[in-house]
């Protein structure tokens, strides 16, 4: 059981490293220029969006990985 | 960096001594006044003093009164007036039993003085990959920062020790990555928190003669989480605290609700003949992150209690890893 415990900690820093890529690579540079002064809320409504889809993504393939990590100790 | 040493010094000094030395006479006072709680995981009678909030609130807002009278930063005032409400929301839930909402609802309000005070860059920092620019975004960030630091913490208070032993290893290694980013007056604003579990430590270890309460965790919770802020280490403080996270993770993935641990029904965990814990069969009770590690075999309060912190290590480990990341770029 621990070794599935260290293994999902270490899963979990893997996925946070590369969700921070993906934030960082589609995020980053998205911008958009055609809506005069509010540009910027329009902007940070689209990131914020993409950002709640990604933290939903993320929590559903933790919610996979816990259950096939420990398929066998989840027996309750 | 010579001139900030002996500030950090004084203040880690304040901090440790504070919490060593008033705690016995916060324990004498509490049990006088019969503000004691059933150890469940004794099995004799055992009755604990509680809330040892008062003692950890106490050695933070004075060190951190000490920092700020060598440097005026708005970010000690932001770490001592947000840990200060979050003392207060957990000292009233000590002392009322109140509902599952109230804790993260009330602890949004403690995330306002970073807000007004301006001590946060909006820019969110991942290794590896650079910073990413998210004004309105980050707002919300600090909104729920707070709340789930202090949450995270409080639910992992669950055994002799535990609360105060991982932030003990948690905000060290929240230090030495802070040292390691060159950031060194957030580095030195973060350490009493080490200091203050330390000395706290020392009373709440197994047998505990006190306990945190949801007073002393929300306030452990909510000042981890205003250093990440101020310090710009959201995601490395994130990192560090991934055993707790996972701990909320699995309760609130198997409940599907915000709810108070006493209020849910099932036992995730029961007693042996010789009162070694052990994981239930339950299908109506949480899975939690003791549950997990008791899947295998039963194990003592102390075992548990050493399990947890060797999680906690690891990913200490891999927060320092993270803090040498952040430094190099694809």
């Amino acid at each position: 059981m621990k070794s599935g415990l260290y293994g999902f900690l270490f899963t979990m820093w893997i996925l946070i490293i590369l969700g921070g890529g993906i934030m960082v690579v589609l995020l980053g540079p998205f911008t958009i220029q055609q809506f005069g002064d509010f540009h910027w809320i329009i902007t940070s409504g689209i990131k914020i969006t993409i950002a709640l889809v990604l933290i939903v993504i993320w929590i559903l393939i933790l919610s996979k990985l816990k259950n096939y990590i420990f398929k066998k100790e989840l027996k309750f | 960096m010579i001139e900030l040493v002996i500030p950090a010094i004084i203040s880690c000094m304040f901090a440790f001594f504070l919490v060593y030395l008033t705690t016995p006479v916060l324990i004498k006072i509490l049990e006088k006044k019969n503000y004691t709680v059933k150890d469940m995981n004794k099995k004799e009678n055992v009755m604990v003093a509680r809330p040892g909030g008062i003692s950890i609130i106490l050695g933070i807002v004075v060190s951190e009164i000490v920092l700020y009278g060598f440097f005026q930063l708005n970010e000690i005032l932001a770490v001592i007036i947000t840990t200060t409400i979050a003392f207060l929301i957990g000292y009233v839930d000590d002392r009322r039993v109140m509902g599952g909402w109230f804790k993260p609802v009330t602890l949004v309000i403690a995330a306002l003085p970073i807000l007004f005070l301006g001590t946060y860059d909006s820019d969110l920092a991942f290794p590896l990959f650079g910073d990413v620019q998210i004004p309105l975004l980050y707002i919300g960030l600090i909104f729920f920062m707070i709340p789930i630091t202090g949450n995270t913490i409080n639910s992992i208070d669950v055994l002799n020790g535990v609360a105060s032993g991982f932030m003990v290893i948690a905000s060290f290694t929240l230090s030495i990555c802070l040292f390691i980013l060159q950031n060194y007056e957030i580095a030195i604003i973060s350490l009493p928190l080490g200091f203050v579990s330390l000395a706290f430590y020392k009373y709440h270890k197994i047998p505990s003669k006190i306990f945190p309460g949801d007073s002393g965790a929300l306030t452990f919770g909510a000042m981890y989480g205003v250093i990440a802020i101020v310090g710009g280490v959201e995601i490395i403080a994130a990192v560090a605290l991934l055993p707790a996270i996972i701990n909320s993770f699995l309760f609130l993935s198997s409940v599907k609700r915000v709810v108070e641990h006493r209020q849910i029904k099932g036992k995730p965990v029961e007693h042996t003949a010789d009162f070694k814990l052990k994981a239930t069969n339950d299908k109506t009770a949480p899975v939690t992150l003791v549950r997990l590690i008791l899947a295998g075999n039963p194990l003592t309060e102390k075992q548990v209690g050493y399990a947890i912190f060797k999680l906690a290590i690891f990913s200490g480990i891999l927060a320092i890893i993270t803090a040498f990341m952040m430094g190099v770029s694809l």
